[in-house]
Order: C-alpha cells, then sequence, then structure tokens
C-alpha cells in the first residue's frame, strides 16, 4: 500500500515540485494551498507524513501543525520555512513537529528526513498494533471444552475465521459469546488489527450513535473534540456488536448503510469517512421472531445473518462443566496469588448435579467466589453458593419435559446421536423418540 | 510501432561521448528505437538570476515543445546546473508517465567535487541518470533495490553505487506493452 503525504504550501510552484519528487519517490500525493484546504483534505483519510509551509497566509504553519495533532496524534509532520530561525525551529518541534527543513533543502536532506519520518511512523503504528495485540491477547481466554458441541462450534470458528463474512454468534446469556468472537478474530488475517467491542444494549440509542460513528467538535453539547467512533476503530480489524436484537429500528437502518458501503459520516460532519471492518454480531434473541414482529429489518437480518454459530448453553455440555471448573481455580488463583486448589468429590458432585441457568458465566462467579470464601486445602460443597447446591437435590421448579429432554440429550450422546440406538435404551420406539427430538428441539 | 525515443542534446552541448550514451540508453529501452537530437531552447526564461541556476521544470515543458511527434519521448541533456523551487539541486527531472526528461551533467562532473576530470566517469553517471529519468516518463517510481537504476539518488556517490541497469521488476514494467 503506497505511504500518503500532504504538502500544505501557499507557493503553487513549491507545491508543485514536491509533489513530482514525491510521485517518482512511490508516494499517494495530496497538495492544500492553506490550513483550511489542508484539514478538509485531513476529513477524508489520515497521511502518514505532512509537511506543512511555516508562513502561510491565514493559518500559519504551527497553528495547522497543533490541528494536525489534535486529528491524527501520530501523523510525522515535517516543517518547511525559507527563513532558518531557532525560535521557530524549537517551537515547532515542541509542538511535536519531527523535524524542521529550510527551503531550499538538500535533496539528500530532504530524503533522509522523509526515510527517518516514514520510519518514526512505522514504529508508532507497530507500537499502537502491539498494544492493542497484548491488550486483545489478555482479554481472549481459551475456549475449554471437548464436548461435541463445543468442538463443532470449534470447527466453525475456524472455517469461519479464514472469510470475511459477518457472523451471527447465538447462544443464552452467559455462554461466552464475546469470547467466541475474539476468537474468529484471533484466527482470522485481520488478527495484527483491532477487535473493538461494542454493546447495543448496555448503551442508550443517541450514545450508541456517537459511540459507533465518532462525532465532530461541536456536534453536541460536551463535544470538544472530533471523536472516532468505533466503526473508525475497528478499521481494518473486526467490529464485534453484542446484542444486536436491541438495536433500535433508527440505528438499524445507518447500520445497514454502513455495512453494504463501508462509508459514514461522523455525526456533525459531513465528509464521508470509509472503515474496512469485518462485523461479528451476537444476540441471545429470537432474530426470526423479532423480524417477525416487525422489530428487527429483515433487510438487516438477511445482511448480517451469513454465517450462523450457536453456542450451546451449559445443560447441552455438563462433561464441560468439571474442566471449566478447573480452568477457572486455575485462573483466579494466578489472578490472586493462591495455589490452585483442587475440588472435592462431593463438591464435582454438586457441580455436576446443578443446572446452571447463568451458564459459563455462573459458573465462573461461582468458582471465584469459593477461591475466595474458601479457607481450607480444597474447593468443598461448603464453598459453592448455597443455591448451587439446593438446587438438584430436590425436583423443585423443574417441569417433566425438562428432564425428558435433558435425559434423551444425555442418551443421545452417549450413543453418539444414534436414534436407532437410543430409542432402545430408552425403550420407546424411533419413531416416538424422532417426535420428542423435534419437539424439544434437541440437536444432534 | 513503439515510440521513438530522442536524446536531445541541448543548444550546443557535444560531449565527445554523445554517441556512446545514446547506444546505451538503446540498449536500456530495446526495442524502442533510439535516436541522438541537437536542440536549440531558449533557456532565459528558465533561468533563476538569484540562484544562478535553471528551473528544470520550464525546461521540461520547453522540451515538449520539441517533440518531433505523438508518441515519442525526449530525453535533454544538458551542461547547466538545474533545480526545482524547493530543493537546492536536481541532477534531472522528468514527467511521471509523461513523455519529457531532463539531465544536467553539471553536478556529474569529477571538476565540481574539486577533484581531476574523469570523462569516462561523466558518461557513466550520465548513462545512469538519462536512464533513471526516462525510467520515470516509462511511469517508474523509485525502486527499493540498491542495484537497480531506479533506486533514488540524491547525491553523485549515490549515482555512483547503482548500476546503470534495471532490476528485474522494473525491466519488466519498462517492456510492458500495457504501461506503455
Amino acid at each position: 500500500m503506497k505511504r500518503k503525504i500532504l504538502i500544505v504550501d501557499d507557493e503553487l510552484s513549491v507545491r508543485k515540485s514536491l509533489e513530482e519528487w514525491f510521485l517518482e519517490d512511490g508516494f499517494a500525493v495530496e497538495t492544500a494551498e492553506d490550513g483550511t484546504a489542508a484539514l478538509r483534505k485531513m476529513d477524508v483519510g489520515p497521511f502518514d507524513i505532512a509537511v506543512i509551509d511555516l508562513k502561510m497566509p491565514g493559518m500559519d504553519g504551527i497553528t495547522l501543525q497543533k490541528r494536525v495533532r489534535e486529528i491524527d496524534p501520530n501523523a510525522a509532520i515535517i516543517i518547511l520555512t525559507a527563513y532558518a530561525s531557532v525560535q521557530t525551529a524549537v517551537e515547532a518541534l515542541k509542538l511535536g513537529a519531527f523535524d524542521y527543513v529550510t527551503k531550499p533543502v538538500d535533496p539528500d536532506e530532504l530524503s533522509s528526513t522523509i526515510r527517518n519520518a516514514l520510519r518514526q511512523r512505522e514504529l508508532t503504528e507497530e507500537n499502537v498494533h502491539l498494544k492493542e495485540k497484548v491488550t486483545e491477547l489478555g482479554q481472549t481466554g481459551p475456549i475449554v471444552g471437548t464436548s461435541p458441541e463445543m468442538l463443532r462450534v470449534l470447527e466453525l470458528i475456524r472455517t469461519v475465521a479464514e472469510t470475511d463474512s459477518t457472523v451471527v454468534i447465538r447462544g443464552e446469556s452467559g455462554t461466552g459469546k464475546e469470547l467466541i468472537a475474539r476468537a474468529i478474530h484471533a484466527q482470522s488475517r485481520r488478527r495484527f488489527f483491532p477487535i473493538v467491542a461494542v454493546n447495543a444494549g448496555s448503551i442508550p440509542e443517541t450514545l450508541l450513535e456517537s459511540e459507533l460513528f465518532g462525532h465532530e467538535k461541536g456536534a453536541f453539547t460536551g463535544a470538544q473534540y472530533r471523536r472516532k467512533g468505533k466503526l473508525e476503530l475497528a478499521a481494518g480489524g473486526t467490529l464485534f456488536l453484542d446484542e444486536i436484537g436491541d438495536v433500535s429500528p433508527k440505528m438499524q437502518v445507518d447500520l445497514l448503510r454502513v455495512l453494504e458501503t463501508k462509508r459514514f459520516t461522523r455525526l456533525g460532519g459531513n465528509q464521508e469517512v470509509t472503515s474496512d471492518f469485518r462485523l461479528v454480531c451476537a444476540t441471545n434473541k429470537n432474530l426470526e421472531q423479532l423480524v417477525a414482529d416487525g422489530v428487527f429489518r429483515e433487510d438487516l437480518y438477511y445482511r448480517v445473518n451469513v454465517f450462523t454459530i450457536r453456542v450451546p448453553p451449559m445443560r447441552e455440555r455438563r462433561e464441560d462443566i468439571l474442566p471449566l471448573a478447573r480452568h477457572f481455580v486455575d485462573k483466579y488463583a494466578r489472578a490472586m496469588g493462591k495455589p490452585a486448589l483442587p475440588i472435592t468429590p462431593e463438591a464435582e458432585a454438586v457441580l455436576l448435579g446443578y443446572r446452571w441457568p447463568g451458564n459459563v458465566r455462573e459458573l465462573e462467579n461461582a468458582i471465584e467466589r469459593a477461591m475466595v470464601v474458601g479457607k481450607g486445602p480444597a474447593i468443598g460443597e461448603a464453598d459453592l453458593p448455597v443455591h448451587v447446591g439446593d438446587h438438584d437435590r430436590g425436583p423443585n421448579g423443574i417441569s417433566l419435559a425438562a428432564v425428558e429432554k435433558e435425559h434423551i440429550e444425555r442418551v443421545l450422546r452417549e450413543t453418539e446421536g444414534n436414534v436407532t440406538h437410543s430409542a432402545r435404551l430408552l425403550g420407546i420406539d424411533r419413531a416416538t423418540l424422532y417426535n420428542k427430538i423435534k419437539r424439544y428441539g434437541i440437536r444432534r | 510501432m513503439a515510440g521513438v525515443i530522442y536524446v536531445a542534446y541541448l543548444n550546443g552541448y557535444a560531449p565527445a561521448w554523445a554517441d556512446f550514451l545514446t547506444e546505451a540508453i538503446a540498449e536500456s529501452f530495446a526495442p524502442e528505437p533510439v535516436r541522438r537530437f541537437e536542440a536549440e531552447l531558449d533557456l532565459a526564461p528558465a533561468y533563476a538570476s538569484e540562484r544562478r541556476q535553471y528551473h528544470a521544470t520550464l525546461i521540461l515543458a520547453a522540451l515538449l515543445r520539441r517533440l518531433p511527434e505523438a508518441g515519442s519521448r525526449m530525453v535533454g541533456i544538458t551542461s547547466v546546473d538545474l533545480f526545482i523551487p524547493v530543493l537546492t539541486f536536481v541532477f534531472g527531472q522528468s514527467q511521471l508517465a509523461g513523455a519529457a526528461a531532463v539531465v544536467s551533467t553539471y553536478r556529474l562532473r569529477s571538476q565540481f567535487y574539486g577533484l581531476p576530470p574523469n570523462e569516462g566517469l561523466l558518461l557513466e553517471r550520465t548513462i545512469k541518470e538519462a536512464v533513471h529519468e526516462l525510467g520515470h516518463a516509462f511511469g517508474l517510481v523509485h525502486c527499493a533495490d540498491q542495484s537497480c537504476v531506479m533506486h533514488a539518488s540524491s547525491y553523485v556517490e549515490e549515482v555512483d553505487l547503482k548500476s546503470a541497469e534495471f532490476c528485474a521488476a522494473c525491466h519488466a514494467t519498462v517492456c510492458a506493452p500495457a504501461e506503455r
């Protein structure tokens, strides 16, 4: 990709000659005759290097330099001047200019200044990406689970990560949908760029708009500076939009337009901004029902519902309960500086007996609590939250249908989905089992 | 038919090695036909008395007006010192993917650096700069390969370090009919 350079000088001959010089060097070049024109060009997209004349009518080079740095703190700025003055040079450098050259400049000096500025820019970008990567690695936990359901999910992640398709992750609250989104990003070609998460369900509509699209200075009371939105911050990477089913009808229209054109304007702005991101969204709602109810736009539904990954609830992957519990013990032992305690067989039985309606999140919270309150050499039954131990000791709150469904699921797992074999074990005929599988929505 | 490349010696400049330069350019751009050309230009408008140098862009404009036929290219060879407004000097200049280029031998001469004359070295440097500027006229930008003639050179030692040949990638671009 060509590096972009912006030349700002009121003299046409200087602009032209620098433009030709940099074009021959393989840069993409834009020129501006004054500060206002330069800022307009910066609205369209960032530049790697800005070469700015010090003395210009209207906005001078030092003021423009300040404005450029407000917009893009990482831009490498080179100040050009016809008058060598130590005072202005020091001022420019103090304000963050990369270097300062006097017109006419020796070709060798200009080449090495540009080379060094680019090197600095590359190092800054690399630093930003590495920081994001470190943060991302810190936030992405491993996906624990060897149940057939989770192995299927892992396979789907591998398949879709290589593509640029929009993904919808569906699953109950607490099943780890964001973890799945981060795993898709981490295995995709976009992994060296950021993954930016937005929870549409937790932000009021007016704030969500500014959060996603960003805003210009003065767009609304309190907007003192231009702010990039999450769509812009996700450029090159992935935008994870959680709770997409909760997005308002107006935002759905805006979102659809962005997904189709990858272009949008910041609030209060009129310049279109382009951002190349991959959308991964999640929901615990039934999107089809929302479409049928007229709450969710059908066109947006088809736009986002390209590839679906269903994350199974804890009750459908019971064999993962203990490995997950041990994983969380290790995690909190490290965080709390404690030894990784074993779990007693009695506590294991309690963990396995509970239905975990809050899914992995509830299990994690239970283990965290146990690590905090536990005083013994192992995590025992008494260290777990009271309701976990109580729940499955009696039949309270569990319907016959739920018990039947769970039992059928268990038998199907044991027979690796073999319906004939399962029907024999369950003591019912095959047709009845098929009907029950259909009625309970059981996935084999 | 491919366009002719004219090697134009400006205002009576006639170095002893002029034919050798023309032949070297012909070898670099084969099978393009290359012809020697003598051109008288009015350089007065390009002269900047305060700098005692000639504005390369204005000379390019004058060369364009002298192109014998459409589709041809011309590289002017001059002994006067060239500049563009923002730089102290240039060895040469060209229109990127255009028809005209100009090269000055003023700062390619050993005498400019206080050394004895060396016509062989001057010819070698002039070949490199002429091929380089014509390369730009064929749409090439600077090349990262340090031995390629399209590698940027902003001082004379850099001209000496690179070869007079195109690297494989640059050569392919010059030879690609679609790029013409």
